[in-house]
């Protein structure tokens, strides 16, 4: 199970990565949310996937899963989430005011 | 059990939602954040004075102790870090009004300038490394609030990669923390430093490939060089204010993380991640970076570039590992930190009097604006390193460690960049202020004179950091000694 999991998660980073290099603001966004995803199902597996029990304490409950990279992955998805968001709005504003998505074109170089 | 560690992350982050009620009666909310960040300043004092005489203060988060619940470590190193911050904020927050428009104003700047002051005081006092991440994007995304405040085409332009670079490190932040989880089977620092000695010699390469991740990461922040691409063009299209807060605090985040993790954690192959990777990086850092600044006319972009070098001065002591490097690190580190924010005060003043930014068409300025010229005369040369101000002491004791290791071209790349520092700045001083008096400079001498002042109070603690170094050395070396044993932070965490 672990394997398959890293399995996935390495497509994940990779695909994500060939999105990052992209020229286009959408797929270069996409990237990203991949690469995120990655990075989570990366933490999830980090903590051994099937461990018996749920972590609730109680008596006699020896063998139970590691509730520390749940919680450490719920944080980091609404962190991802938030900047996504706003990341899609910041695109949208640069599209609009600069007139392209490429990336090609907004390298700066006329030292405004 | 204190709960005074907490303070300074808890205290801008309640002031941050009050001044978000009432953005747009700006006289009190002017007031009311100057007030607020006074008194601040004042309680973030007291900490730090109770952290020198009575030694480390530990919080531990919901009263678990520390493996379990979240640690916020105030000692001695980031104490002095969060005060400084807090110096500097300070002064930024009386320099604001005049800077910004009030449209800007009006658009939460107050408010995400109390949760940057937030998630960096949090980033510094940190015990856990999860926790680091989280304040990381707390920092993170107050400071993306700031860079896009103003809207302008170019601002929004490179505020994408801006975010795009953070956003990419930070993923890179959370895989590396899933490795070291599944390596030792705890996120806090002194926990991980702990078992990671426990971890067997054979086995201590795959600590060393998790440690140069990490780097990598707080490399991307703190503008490292190859990593650096980023930051010139991102710091530079901002408001002067927000530049000298990013310029003065984010860069820094990175490096003290890398000071953090590099004397907690990761000590067990120095002879290759600190003597070899380090020394290396802070010689390419420090003569890129300043190279950079002697290639552009650009004013604020000169003031920009050289946040590189410093950062390759700082790295330089890490690499060392010595008490003289480490010493000379957090002296310069501190020294950095109030300079550079003086100096991009200075240069938001010295834009709004010259009317452009570019130095080429720019004469004669102190003709009309004595103060700012001297002011900024000073600011090149303690940032120079000229003795006696602060700048200096930081080098002697840098410099004093790579020769006594026999670091030669390390010395003398070091020696050069601050020559070509001071050649680079000393540019905009001959150039722009002296010769013919220029057309075109503003007739808002006031305005002129309101942006100076809050420089006058960072270079003044600038020059007693240099000329007082006598009581200020004491406690840097206390903080050498404290950092090159480990100890004493594992058992003030971990007592419990």
């Amino acid at each position: 199970m672990e394997i398959i999991m890293i399995v996935l998660a390495s497509i994940l980073f990779t695909t994500g990565v060939y999105n990052l290099l992209q020229k286009q603001f959408l797929r270069i966004i996409i990237g990203t949310a991949l690469i995120s995803h990655g990075a989570h199902l990366f933490i999830l597996t980090m903590g051994k996937l099937k461990r018996g029990a749920p972590p609730v304490e109680d008596y006699g409950v020896s063998n139970y899963a590691d509730p520390l990279p749940q919680a450490l992955i719920l944080t980091s998805i609404v962190i991802s989430f938030g900047v996504t968001s706003f990341l899609l709005v910041l695109a949208y504003r640069t599209y609009k005011l600069n007139n392209t998505d490429n990336m090609e074109k907004l390298r700066g170089l006329n030292n405004e | 059990m204190n709960n005074l560690a907490i303070l300074p992350i808890i205290l801008p982050l309640l002031a941050s939602v009050i001044v978000a009620f009432i953005p747009s009666k700006l006289n009190i909310v002017r007031k009311l954040s100057q007030a607020l960040m006074v008194i601040f300043l004042i309680i973030v004092g007291y900490i730090a004075w109770l952290v020198y005489h009575n030694g480390v203060i530990v919080t531990q988060g919901g009263g678990w102790d520390a493996p379990f619940g979240i640690s916020i470590v105030a000692d001695y190193l980031s104490i002095l870090l969060v005060l400084t911050t807090y110096i500097i904020a300070t002064a930024a927050v009386f320099y604001a009004p005049h800077s910004l428009s009030d449209q800007q104003e009006k658009f939460y700047f107050y408010t995400f300038y109390f949760l940057l002051i937030s998630g960096v005081s949090g980033a510094f006092l940190t015990g856990d490394l999860f926790n680091l991440f989280v304040f990381f994007e707390v920092l993170l995304m107050a400071s993306y609030g700031l860079i896009v405040l103003g809207n302008g085409k170019a601002q929004l332009r490179e505020s994408l990669k801006y975010v795009l670079v953070n956003l990419f490190s930070s993923m890179l932040f959370v895989t590396t923390i899933a490795f070291i989880y599944s390596l030792v089977g705890t996120v806090n620092m002194a926990h991980i430093a702990e078992r990671v000695e426990a971890i067997p010699a054979e086995q201590q390469g795959i600590i060393t490939g998790i440690g140069v991740l990490l780097f990598f990461v707080f490399a991307v922040k703190a503008a490292i060089f190859p990593l650096y691409y980023w930051l010139p063009n991102s710091y530079v299209v901002p408001n002067p204010v927000i530049s000298a807060l990013f310029g003065a605090l984010l860069t820094k985040i990175g490096i003290y993380s890398i000071f953090r993790v590099y004397t907690l954690i990761f000590v067990h192959d120095t002879a290759f991640t600190h003597q070899q990777l380090f020394i290396w990086l802070a010689i390419f850092t420090m003569l890129f970076g300043v190279i950079g600044a002697l290639s552009t006319n650009n004013v604020k972009l000169i003031v920009t570039y050289n946040i590189i070098p410093a950062i390759g001065f700082i790295l330089m002591g890490i690499g060392l590992y010595s008490e003289d490097g480490l010493a000379g690190s957090v002296y310069y580190l501190m020294h950095d930190m109030v300079v550079k924010a003086a100096l991009f005060f200075l240069i938001g003043a010295l834009v709004v009097a010259a009317g452009t930014k570019d130095l080429s068409k720019m004469s004669g300025v102190i003709q009309r604006f004595p103060l700012l010229g001297w002011l900024f005369f000073l600011g090149t040369i303690v940032l120079a390193g000229v003795p006696p101000f602060s700048g200096f002491i930081g080098k002697l004791l840098l410099l004093r460690g790579a020769l006594s290791q026999e670091y030669f071209l390390l010395t003398i790349v070091a020696l050069l960049s601050s020559l070509l520092i001071l050649l680079s700045m000393i540019r905009i001083f001959i150039r722009g202020f002296w010769g013919e008096k220029m057309e075109g400079m503003t007739n808002d001498n006031r305005k002129v004179h309101a942006l100076t002042i809050p420089a006058v109070f960072l270079l003044a603690i600038s020059i007693f950091l240099g000329v007082g170094a006598e009581y200020v050395l004491p406690y840097v070396d206390t903080i050498s000694t404290y950092l090159l044993d480990r100890t004493e932070y594992i058992s003030a965490v971990l007592k419990g």
